[in-house]
């Protein structure tokens, strides 16, 4: 079925129709990341905006469930050069068309996806439509896209209700394997699959209690964490912070969530409420940039944002160089900080904006991109460390 | 971290001779260090035996060597120019090897030479089989089992331990030579036994076989910092069995979810820190199809050839960044040269996909077995890029220039389904043709996969090319359908071909319709940032991205593709230096070329850079864009000459020798017109399409005759015949593909084979000197060894060789480069074929002249004079040296090649000898090929009659060196005759000890074997000269070469020290 793309500044891009049968009007972004589609349709940051995709191939290894970030794909349309006709890998589910049709995301296939992130790049991220209506009329629709807005989604992403996710209790047999390089076909049909291998090596976080604020979290901040032996508990974004403080944990994260995060009046209040206890604090994306809000620091909306897998991060401590997972259309304006409450501790390479946060005189610490990777590479996934090591210098071990 | 203020002088090792598995690719990346140090201010010292290189100009370095890559000679360059520091990770396995022997041995810390980029401890680490597993072990890095082992009796052992099939791979050597996998223990026997003798340190390692296995590899960058980077991975279409240069590879991988593709990347950056990797390295991966089970296959601490093809595909210049990175830089102060405002710390995404195809060298060598293993056979490759996977294959097909453009250009539509699948598991260069055929006759993807192990998703994309094929040829042609059909880039030639249409017919119904290539551009961040890098590829169904112009006048430099036997880096050398002079002349250079290994697809070389196929539709389609002002074909080899007409028709002016004269001197009768105007004799002969013609003309010319079809480069096809049985024979393999032109019939003349290069502006010549070859007449002349100046030739001969290249480069109308060959017999001589372009031979005469050939080629193109120029035309005083080019094989990589020498080019690569005498020329030509004797003086000698009173001469010198002569029946009689003693050993069929025995037993360094005229006429000498070169004892098949070899030896003995000449001081004449 013939669909169109059209953008707030009257371009038309003519494809085909993928996913479920519906128009959409949404926020139009591109990602650069070249594998893990499945991923970035289930962030939860994604609420409110239609992802175009800028690798071309995309489908190629279906949907595997287990790689899913959330409980459902999120974007309100999804944009690509090519779906894959057959998918080909072990563990793969379903295809990526029936995925987008199950979960009622509308998209449109058979793009030039270049030159749309040419486009985007050049005016700055803008509303589109996706439409399979032959007879559009731009004058009725670009007033129509111009007025969207994203609005309060955070509250939309969240989970329902508090609930817990055990920490790991013995370091899973599932690390990279050795020697054993046996290819048995036989098996294979059987069924017999491999484990997935951990990075992690130690269970360091054994006997902390971490309590996780859920602004749109990505499944694989609890599980990063987890699998390091804390036990986490995950609050709904508008918990109140008497609530989360009266549990004692021994760290709070703050996660990643969808839209612009000066939308989040009250949660910005009770994070300053958080700021002011004594609880290690690390933050990610949405997470940072309310922490920045809730401390006098400003934000701004950027022009196209940063949503891809190759985003070179400076950690200003060590002056090492981190390829980062990111995705965010905010920054934390770093010619309005405060040095007093905080200073840059990350900086982006490439354009210099600012990647993370060190609280003056607290246990604060915060990071625009995203160290729980999926998709991305897990180079930063050491933070989760640090936040570790915070957590046990405050010496609030329940071990 | 600034640069380290220590590093003043480098030397920077290049990596010798062209072979199979160590190719252009060095030259790629030597080129682009040397660049990116003196760009730092660095003096660059370069050593390099392979002239033909651009890295060996004067202006990439300061001091240029082009003498044998050995320690004695490196330890002698050390010692007279002083560097404080070494870089020998950008010569390939060779120059890494060099590097550590000068380490080990103490030579570098006694002189106070450092070693940048990677240590010593490094690359043992990576390179040293046992260290290596422990370091992973440590670390947690799976690798399959495996021993290293010094001897069969414990190869045996383990094998059986763990069970067959076992891989090998011997410890130290080039594109995985003398690997292979095993199946039984005779098998590893064999294979085992090669490798151990192959291997530098005498180890090989045998290992748990993981065939089938996805390959998939990572290019890394790190520098001392610790800042790691993965520049772009890569996935092979063949599984792991395959080597990876002779496989299908795609960037990026297509069939990893992002939870493979990161526990990989992550395991690369973890084994590159592990190893305190600084610099550019590659790490091989196999994954289980069916787990998130992996093991790491091998790491290379080094620039390789998959590095430059990650190179190519991203924009990435990782040999650039790897240099900066030695001298003490960090990836976050090294700038993103693409873009100009990101740093070389990102990770490069692509927006689009990547397809390498091997160019393997079956059509030069048909007895060669296809069957493709663990070791390299491929000589050169092809990429393309596309926006769908489908497309950048078909584009890399129709790259190879090897009458393929489809995947129905093997034809196997007889095969029955059983045949197809017992054909399927046959591992060779035709497999994707064979999948395509299995689809087509409805074999489901489950069995193809089960046993070819090809992920389905290759599969799948294999079978929307045969749909579409059913579709065109089933018809009707919608223009939806033509729509898709160019969108998975189908040629009008094959959508013509199918729906029985002509090709003029499908073009305008696309051009009527708007159906026509657009330009993307490879920026490295998928259009995230502006990028002023212009360098592009071809989609269909897209827009064309501003493609900018100055207002200069434009020039197209086509290239000339893989590098194939016959067809080799030479050319791009005068590509490149085409380029760099128009652009010096104030022109807007375009250069299209495919081959991702080479200097010319560098994207800073020409203003714009197309990387696409050189068919006529992929060029036409970049006029449409460019609307060039001209284009110039005389550098890019063949490849670039067969577009002339094409290039006519569109409107483009040839600039230079025009078109018709090219054909003039193809053509064989207008060519004869020339000769009867210019008075110039040839050997008689005639032109024929058959095989009865071609008895015909060689019974009135007399036997021996010579049979070669016109238009094409390397004597492909070229052969001696002495009866008409051969006639018949030769014709039925040149027949074998329709010509488009006659195959011409010489009468062979036996004499001294004498060769110029030349510049012609129309009115004067310009010829820098004479070549003249060690081999008589009826060896290629790529093959011969060729000595400037002609050092044995009547001043007579010279000066009629200078008037007979006058004369017909003068009739022949050329403007720019002429190559013509000549035969003296004595004082006479005759012309044997007149090339009006570049040739194999200008980077050499170039160098060791002093005379920048291609630069003046090119003004005069553009309409300078020679005497403008600066230039006495006529042929220059000879130089004060010698300069012998010596040929350089691949022949033990290549099961079941023919290794004689004959009309036909067989050789990869060559290497210069350069020196004031000719014996010292002579005897650094030897060793810079690698021929080191003596080892053990024990020869064998078995020749043709015709051959046996030269053979007594040779076997006399040899004598006197002290060599024991092995020889056969009549050889041994012809010379213990004539008073040479000779040990008689039998033939092959009989009893023990024979010839093979000799051999086997590792005590030959040589054997002379004169083969008897023609193919698979003496299958005795055949495998004599297989057994010699698969054990690695030199063959020599001429006696004209063995006699210099001897001449060089004798001149070994008396020699002490070699005088080294740098290359970079010879003045540029003229100027």
């Amino acid at each position: 079925m013939k669909t169109f793309l059209i953008l707030e500044d009257g371009t038309v891009f003519e494809g085909i129709h993928i996913g479920a049968k519906k128009d959409v009007i949404s926020e139009i972004v591109f990602n650069t990341s070249m594998a893990g589609y499945l991923e970035v349709l289930t962030d939860p940051s994604y609420a409110g905006q239609a992802v175009c995709m800028t690798y071309p191939l995309i489908g190629n290894y279906g949907i595997c469930k287990e790689d899913m970030e959330s409980k459902r794909p999120w974007p309100d349309g999804f944009i690509v050069r090519e779906l894959s006709r057959v998918p080909s890998n072990f563990r793969c589910d379903i295809t990526i068309q029936q995925f987008l049709e199950l979960n009622g995301v509308p998209g449109i296939a058979g793009i030039d996806t270049r030159a749309l992130t040419r486009i985007l790049r050049e005016k700055g991220t803008m509303n589109g439509m996706i439409t399979t209506n032959e007879n559009y009329n731009l004058d009725e629709i670009i007033p129509q896209l111009k007025m969207y807005t994203t609005g309060k989604v955070v509250e939309r992403v969240s989970c329902e209700e508090k609930y817990v996710l055990p920490g790991t209790q013995k370091i899973a047999e599932n690390g990279p394997f050795s020697g054993s390089s046996v290819f048995n076909k036989e098996d294979y049909k059987a069924g017999i699959r491999e484990k997935k291998p951990s990075l992690v090596r130690e269970l360091n976080g054994r006997g902390l209690r971490v309590a996780l604020l859920d602004l749109g979290a990505k499944d694989n901040i609890a599980r990063s964490l987890a699998a390091r032996g804390c036990e986490v508990t995950v609050y709904p974004a508008w918990t109140m912070a008497e609530e989360i403080l009266a549990d004692k944990p021994d760290g709070i994260m703050l996660s990643n969530g969808p839209g612009d995060p000066k939308e989040c009046t009250s949660i910005i209040e009770e994070i300053r409420k958080l700021y002011e206890s004594e609880v290690p604090i690390f933050a990610i994306c949405l997470g940072h940039q309310l922490m920045a809000l809730a401390t006098g620091a400003d934000t701004f909306k950027m022009k196209y944002g940063h949503r891809g897998g190759n985003h070179p991060v400076k950690d200003l401590q060590t002056g090492r160089v981190y390829i980062s997972s990111q995705n965010h259309g905010y920054v934390v304006d770093m010619d309005k900080l405060d040095p007093r409450v905080a200073v840059p501790a990350f900086v982006n390479v490439n354009d210099g904006t600012n990647e993370g946060l060190s609280y003056t005189g607290k246990n604060i610490f915060t990071v625009q991109f995203h160290p729980e990777a999926c998709p991305g590479p897990q180079d930063s996934s050491y933070l989760f460390d640090r936040f570790i090591n915070t957590m046990r210098e405050e010496g609030v071990c329940h071990a | 971290m600034p640069k380290n203020p220590n590093v003043k002088r480098v030397l920077v090792i290049g990596s010798g001779p062209i072979v199979i598995g160590q190719a252009a690719e060095f030259d790629y990346a030597g080129t682009q260090a040397c660049r990116s140090l003196k760009e730092e201010g660095m003096e660059v010292i370069l050593v390099n035996s392979n002239p033909a290189t651009i890295m060996t100009d004067g202006d990439i370095a300061d001091k240029v060597y082009i003498e044998p890559l050995t320690v004695k000679v490196l330890e002698q360059i050390i010692l007279k120019e002083k560097p404080d520091s070494l870089l020998p990770n950008m010569g390939g396995q060779a120059g890494l090897n060099l590097g550590m022997e000068l380490d080990e041995s103490g030579f570098l810390k006694e002189h106070g030479v450092t070693l940048l980029g990677t240590t010593a401890k490094t690359i043992r680490k990576a390179e040293d089989r046992l260290e290596f597993k422990e370091t992973m072990e440590k670390i947690g890095e799976p690798c399959a089992p495996s021993l290293v082992v010094e001897n069969i009796e414990d190869g045996v052992a383990f094998a059986s331990q763990i069970g067959y099939p076992v891989v090998l791979r011997p410890a130290y050597t080039l594109g995985g030579s003398g690997g292979g996998i095993a199946h039984d223990q005779v098998q590893l026997e064999e294979i085992l036994a090669n490798g151990l003798r192959l291997s530098r340190v005498g180890q090989v390692l045998v290992e748990r076989c993981i065939a089938g296995w996805k390959e998939i590899e990572y290019e890394v960058m790190r520098d001392g910092a610790g800042n790691c980077i993965t520049v772009c991975n890569m996935e092979n279409i063949d599984p792991v069995g395959v080597h990876t240069g002779d496989s299908i590879v795609v960037a990026p991988s297509q069939t990893l979810g992002d939870k493979e593709y990161q526990m990989l990347r992550s395991s690369a950056l973890n084994i590159i820190n592990e190893l305190g990797i600084t610099g550019g390295c590659n790490v091989q991966f196999a994954l289980h199809p069916t787990s998130f089970e992996y093991c790491v296959i091998e790491v290379n601490p080094r620039v390789s050839r998959s590095s430059a093809l990650a190179s190519k595909a991203t924009g990435y210049p990782i040999a650039k960044v790897a240099a900066k990175i030695a001298l003490g830089y960090t990836l976050d102060e090294i700038k993103n040269a693409i873009t100009g405002k990101t740093y070389a710390s990102f990770e490069p995404t692509l927006d689009y996909c990547v397809v390498k195809i091997p160019r393997l060298p079956f059509d030069k060598f048909i007895t060669a077995k296809r069957t493709l293993t663990t070791q390299m056979k491929a000589t050169g490759e092809v990429m393309s890029i596309g926006d769908n996977f489908e497309g950048a294959l078909m584009k890399a097909i129709r790259s190879l220039e090897q009458h393929v453009d489809c995947l129905r250009s093997y034809d196997f539509t007889d095969l029955s389904k059983e045949e197809l699948l017992e054909r399927l598991k046959i591992v060779d260069d035709q497999r994707i043709y064979m999948i395509a055929e299995a689809i087509r006759k409805g074999i489901d993807y489950e069995t193809i996969h089960d046993i070819t192990m090809v992920d389905i998703w290759f599969i799948d994309k294999i079978a929307i090319l045969t749909e579409m094929e059913a579709a065109l040829e089933k018809g009707p042609l919608t223009l939806e359908l033509l729509k898709e059909a160019k969108r998975i880039e189908f040629p009008d030639n094959v959508i013509a071909r199918l729906t029985g249409k002509s090709e003029e017919e499908i073009k305008k119904m696309r051009y009527d319709n708007g159906i026509v290539a657009a330009f993307k551009m490879v920026d490295t961040c998928a259009a995230e940032f502006a990028a002023t890098t212009p360098y592009y590829y071809s989609v269909f169904g897209s827009e064309t991205e501003v493609v900018e112009s100055h207002p200069k006048k434009k020039v197209l430099v086509l290239g000339s593709g893989p590098i194939r036997i016959g067809q080799g880096i030479e050319f791009d050398y005068c590509s490149v230096h085409a380029t760099w002079a128009f652009a010096r002349e104030g022109y807007e250079t375009i250069i299209i070329n495919n081959n991702p290994e080479t200097v010319s697809t560098d994207f800073d070389i020409a203003d714009k850079l197309y990387f696409e196929p050189l068919t006529p539709e992929d060029v036409e389609n970049i006029v449409n864009v460019e609307k060039p002002d001209g284009a110039v074909v005389q550098f890019g080899g063949q490849t670039a000459i067969k577009l002339t007409e094409s290039l006519m028709k569109m409107g483009v002016p040839i600039l230079g020798t025009r078109a018709k004269d090219v054909d003039a001197a193809e053509d064989r009768e207008l060519f004869d017109k020339i000769l009867e105007e210019t008075q110039i004799p040839r050997a008689a002969g005639g032109t024929v399409y058959t095989a009865e013609q071609a008895k015909e003309v060689a019974n009135r010319l007399g036997y021996p005759v010579l049979v070669r079809p016109s238009y094409v480069l390397g004597g492909q096809g070229m052969q001696i015949a002495i009866s008409d049985e051969e006639i018949e024979e030769f014709m039925a393999v040149i027949n074998r593909y329709e010509q488009d032109h006659p195959i011409l019939v010489d009468k062979y003349l036996q004499g001294k084979e004498l060769e110029v290069d030349a510049v012609c502006d129309g009115t004067d010549i310009l010829i820098p000197g004479i070549m003249e070859h060690i081999e008589r007449t009826g060896v290629h002349s790529g093959d011969s060894i060729s000595v400037y100046p002609a050092p044995t030739v009547s001043e007579k001969v010279k000066e009629t060789i200078a008037e007979y290249s006058r004369r017909l480069a003068k009739a022949l109308h050329v403007i720019g480069l002429i190559n013509i060959q000549f035969i003296a017999v004595e004082d006479e001589v005759y012309v044997i074929e007149v090339n009006p372009r570049s040739s194999r031979t200008v980077p050499y005469i170039s160098k060791v002249t002093g005379i920048p050939i291609v630069d003046l080629a090119t003004e005069v193109i553009i309409g300078k004079k020679i005497r403008d120029l600066g230039y006495e035309p006529g042929l220059q005083p000879a130089a004060d040296y010698f300069a012998i080019k010596m040929p350089v094989f691949s022949f033990e990589k290549i099961r079941g090649a023919e290794i004689s020498l004959g009309p036909e080019m067989k050789s990869t690569g060559e290497c210069l000898g350069i020196a004031r005498t000719f014996n010292e020329a002579l005897y650094k030509a030897f060793l810079g090929a690698g021929v080191n004797l003596p080892k053990h003086k024990q020869m064998i000698i078995t020749v043709k009659d015709a051959d046996k009173g030269e053979a007594i001469e040779v076997a006399r010198r040899f004598e006197k060196l002290g060599y024991i002569i092995y020889a056969t029946r009549s050889t041994a009689k012809a010379l213990n005759d004539a008073g040479v003693k000779a040990r008689k050993v039998n033939k092959i069929q009989q009893e023990s000890p024979t010839v093979m025995d000799l051999i086997l037993g590792h005590r030959i360094d040589l054997v002379i074997d004169t083969p008897t005229q023609g193919r698979d006429k003496n299958r005795d000498g055949f495998l004599i000269r297989r057994t010699a070169i698969e054990t690695g004892v030199n063959c020599i098949t001429a006696m004209d070469t063995a006699a210099a070899l001897v001449t060089s030896l004798e001149n070994a003995e008396s020699q002490e020290e070699m005088t080294l000449i740098d290359v970079a001081t010879i003045a540029k004449r003229g100027k």
